[in-house]
């Protein structure tokens, strides 16, 4: 596809770009043909989000040329960055939840004549863009009624609208399921043969294998490598992203499984979740996987108390617990880790201390008065023992990578003393250092005898992760690996699609 | 290990300073504005009462040696009978003669001027106000009294001072804002949550004319005692904060916008306040009801400026020492993740909405205190500058952020302004409309900022 010796669609050369106190990019470069799909790798904070915040005119650089079909352009604004033919489409998608798929696609570029638009015109071409991309999608669908998946065929009909010759795509697949994710690539494949260069932002190392062309890996800042893929394995690419060698993805574990922990009897909420039960024991990691829209969130959720199920009961160590709130979770022992720690799990205006000590607060205040002094100390004492890197306790989380984001919300958990620990999504959007480190703490949690329920759409992550494996399909447990050492992927997606 | 936890714990000031900063901005703007009003007002000021007498003996002394005799005259208004005691105390102990002391107008001086003339007494000086060396009466003063023929007329010396800094005046702009500084109490901690509230103004009303009406039905009108009108007050407040509590009901149960729950709110108490009153004021109250609005507390503060400054303490306490401190900061910050800490967020806002109702009702009392009555016009726009207070203060009306210290500074701010333009003598309406523009820039500043971080 590559069309060698011609000039490339898009060069970025000698890029930096400083923010107060950090030099987000140090000389980047990055060069993608008509045609190709390139891989943009690197752990977070490397500097991907940066580099394509320039490209798409969010940030201006300090320094270094772009050049688009050879000829040097300063992009000035988003506005400008479409106008020049690119096109970025977000991990949280920008579309108007509102509206409809239509007046999405034409947003703030309706074809009037004398300020009317023709409704039946833009249907029309709004029909012809899902032709091509073989998508089913109704034009006068409400956008939030649609699911992800097809909101983001929107974002990548609304780039073609715009007649985008660059489509960047940040993590497009992070809320696809597999089946999803096959489709997102056919489109791809197609964009490609239109001769449209596509860059590709994933953490997802199988994918960059099976659709990009070329991979640039960017490390602190800087342009580490910029290798054809066939000329790579996974391996090489993750120790270029870290930077040295890595021994192995998973730690290696000893599990020591005592006495029934968690214990779930017939959960049911709507047609979500249909009469789950399951149980987790001391020292255990249990798995909980299935497709997206599974259940698997939803059942967490309700063994956590913040949504109440219509039917179903729940105990720790013997001892039933209401679910009515957090609240009575959190007493009861139980604690939820969720995937979106920027929303759910931390309040990013509060301080890494007042974070910590949110759940706490009854046993680390005096007659209403919080006592800081005692509440720092043990908040030290999770800083060291959980390796948390931050500069001091009164910094803002909002700082916070998403690894240490990860452990401050695990912090919070352990000194609330939790009996069992519901993770969703441990490592999303957590870089593939900290990840190990991650998993580390799981299972050290495990060995002190803390009963884990790891809910995870990464199936290498489950299998190297667990002790037992839980697939739900539907809404219902759909069936239940116990020897995990010999299962296999396939085997789990067998159980997940049916 | 211990320095590194050394590292871990900024000690407590340097976080005081650092939220001092924080408020910075504000506090730099409260400045500048006193500076540029210290600068606009600058005038000749003419010293009254005892200073003014016991400045004159000095000057007295430092023209003329003991021990001759001095006439003094003045006005017989308090202020200049204050003067003049001191003023002959003054002279007196410095050995002069008080030849004699005229309080009242120029004829009255002159009869006085008269009498020693005939009596031959001679006069060295005839010390007396500013305003009084102008009298006619002193003018040509050898011909008209021969023994008054080398008399010096000497009064206070008029020095320089901006108007806007003499002490009784800063009390003035402390004394305007008490009420809309405690009424933001509350509203500061509604901001915070993330939500707002309407009804303060009507409260205010409200409560003004609840405990009115109660001094005057229950406790006996005029004859009411002490522990009575303590209990009316209390009664008053305590309708408000129910009235609060429903407004938290129809945001947490209801779930309502607080913006919708608390218009309705508005509008109810305000309509309730008229009904209590039958539509007019309520006058029969005892006249110590004025004890809190217009009482001098110690080191000469007003007690509503210390009732103001108290609760001010105990809020930044509140705020920035309790568990419900932090469980509201966090319930706006992010109500889902504070719930999902175990924050009882429901209760949290229901006691926010119920405190907002109880400080606006507090407010009422103080209103009515200062106005000697209960009138369901009371507190009329209140919210708004009260709100505007808030956010000028720094709190943002997403919730989450916002300081006791910021909102201070904030109705500080307004009122410096207020007072500025009404001692420049700028109309009341140039006055709404400065106000507004001064509201706008001073949020605008605070997200160019924001966003620039």
């Amino acid at each position: 596809m590559v069309a060698a010796g011609n000039v490339p669609l898009l060069e970025m050369d000698g890029i930096d770009k400083s923010f107060p106190g950090v030099r987000a990019l140090v000389d980047a470069r990055l060069t993608l043909h008509a045609g190709e799909v390139v891989a943009l790798l690197g752990e977070n904070g490397a500097g991907k989000s940066t580099l394509i915040k320039v490209l798409s005119g969010a940030h201006r650089p300090d320094a270094g040329r772009i050049r688009i079909d050879g000829q040097e352009v300063t992009i000035r604004s988003p506005q400008h960055a479409q106008r020049l033919g690119i096109s970025v489409i977000y991990q949280e998608l920008n579309l108007v939840p509102t509206l409809t798929v239509r007046e999405n696609l034409f947003l703030g570029r309706e074809k009037s004549r004398g300020g009317f638009f023709s409704k039946r015109d833009e249907r029309r071409r709004a029909r012809e863009l899902f032709q091509r991309l073989q998508v089913d999608i109704d034009p006068e669908a409400v956008c939030r009624s649609l699911p992800v998946a097809k909101q983001q065929m929107v974002e990548i009909a609304k780039a073609l609208a715009q007649e985008a010759r660059i489509i960047v795509m940040d993590e497009p697949t992070a809320a696809l399921t597999d089946r999803e994710v096959e489709s997102l690539f056919a489109v791809i494949r197609d964009l490609k043969s239109h001769g449209i260069g596509i860059i590709y932002v994933s953490h997802r190392l199988a994918e960059v294998f099976q659709i990009c062309d070329r991979a640039v890996v960017m490390r602190d800042g800087k342009h580490v490598a910029t290798e054809r893929v066939a000329d790579l394995n996974r391996q090489r690419l993750i120790e270029l992203m870290v930077g040295r060698k890595l021994d192995a993805e998973f730690p290696k574990r000893i599990t020591n499984v005592g006495a029934q922990r968690l214990v779930a009897r017939g959960l049911s909420r709507g047609r979500a979740v249909r009469d789950v039960s399951l149980t987790v024991r001391r020292g255990e990691i249990v798995a909980l996987t299935g497709l997206v829209g599974s259940g698997r969130t939803e059942v967490a959720r309700m063994l956590f108390g913040a949504d109440r199920p219509d039917a179903g009961q729940l105990s720790v160590d013997g001892r039933q617990l209401r679910l009515r709130s957090p609240r009575d979770a959190i007493r009861g022992g139980v604690c939820m880790l969720s995937e979106d720690r920027k929303t759910q799990g931390l309040v990013l205006a509060l301080s890494v201390r007042e974070n910590f000590g949110l759940p706490n607060l009854p046993h680390l205040s005096v007659a209403g008065f919080v006592r800081r002094k005692l509440e720092r100390l043990r908040l030290g004492h999770y800083i060291r023992s959980l390796g948390i890197r931050v500069a001091n306790t009164e910094q803002s989380v909002r700082n916070l990578s998403g690894g240490n984001q990860q452990k401050v919300v695990l912090a919070k958990w352990l000194e609330a003393n939790s009996q069992v620990l519901l993770i969703d999504e441990p490592t999303r959007g957590i870089d593939v250092a900290a990840k190990y480190g991650i998993y580390c703490l799981m299972n050290d949690l495990a060995a002190a005898g803390i009963a884990i329920l790891m809910i995870s759409s990464e199936l290498p992550e489950v299998l190297g992760m667990s002790d037992r494996i839980l697939v739900m399909h539907e809404g219902r447990i759909a069936g239940e690996i116990t020897d995990v050492a010999s299962a296999t992927q396939e085997q789990v997606l067998a159980l997940a699609m049916r | 290990m211990t320095s590194e936890m050394r590292q871990l714990e900024p000690r407590t000031w340097v976080r005081s300073a650092l939220q001092f900063i924080a408020g910075y901005r504000m506090v730099g703007v409260l400045l500048l504005l006193c500076a540029y009003y210290s600068f606009a007002t600058l005038e000749e000021q003419h010293q009254e009462g005892e200073a003014a007498g016991k400045s004159l003996a000095r000057q007295i002394a430092s023209v003329a040696k003991p021990p001759v005799a001095v006439l003094v005259v003045a006005r017989s208004t308090d202020l200049d009978a204050r003067f003049a005691d001191s003023l002959e105390a003054e002279l007196r102990s410095r050995g002069f003669t008080v030849a004699g002391k005229v309080l009242g107008e120029p004829r009255d001086a002159r009869m006085a001027m008269k009498e020693l003339d005939q009596r031959g007494v001679k006069a060295a000086a005839i010390a007396t106000t500013a305003d009084c060396a102008a009298w006619r009466v002193f003018d040509d003063l050898p011909a008209k009294f021969p023994s008054f023929g080398a008399a010096q007329i000497l009064y206070p010396k008029p020095y320089r001072w901006p108007s806007f800094l003499k002490p009784a005046n800063l009390l003035n702009v402390v004394n305007q804002i008490v009420v809309f500084a405690v009424i933001a109490i509350g509203m500061t901690m509604v901001i915070i949550t993330g939500g707002i509230d309407l009804s303060v103004g009507s409260l205010v009303a409200m409560c003004a004319v609840f405990t009115a009406t109660f001094i005057r039905d229950r406790a006996g009108a005029q004859s009411a005692g002490t522990g009575a009108l303590i209990v009316c007050a209390l009664a008053g407040i305590a309708v408000c904060t129910l009235v609060g509590l429903f407004s938290g009901l129809m945001v947490t149960v209801m779930r309502l916008p607080p913006f919708i729950a608390t218009l309705g709110v508005m509008l109810i108490a305000s309509g309730g306040a008229y009904r209590q009153a039958n539509d007019g004021s309520i006058y029969q109250v005892p006249d110590i009801v004025t004890w809190l609005g217009w009482g001098i507390g110690s080191l000469g503060i007003p007690r509503a400026v210390w009732l103001m400054i108290v609760l001010y303490l105990i809020a930044h306490l509140v705020m920035s020492r309790t568990t419900f401190g932090r469980y509201v900061y966090a319930v706006g910050g992010n109500t889902e993740a504070a719930r999902l800490s175990g924050v009882p967020v429901k209760r949290i806002l229901l006691l926010v909405y119920a405190i907002s109702g109880a400080s606006a009702g507090l407010g009422g009392i103080v209103l009515g205190s200062q106005l000697k009555s209960g009138a369901p016009t009371f507190g009329l726009m209140y919210e708004l500058y009260v709100i505007a207070a808030v956010v000028v203060g720094g709190a943002s009306l997403n919730g989450g952020e916002g300081t006791m210290f910021g909102t201070l500074i904030g109705a500080l701010v307004i009122a410096v302004i207020q007072n500025g333009m009404n001692l420049t003598g700028v109309d009341p309406d140039t006055q709404k409309i400065v106000l507004g523009f001064v509201i706008l820039g001073a949020v605008s500043l605070d997200m160019f900022k924001r966003r620039r971080n």
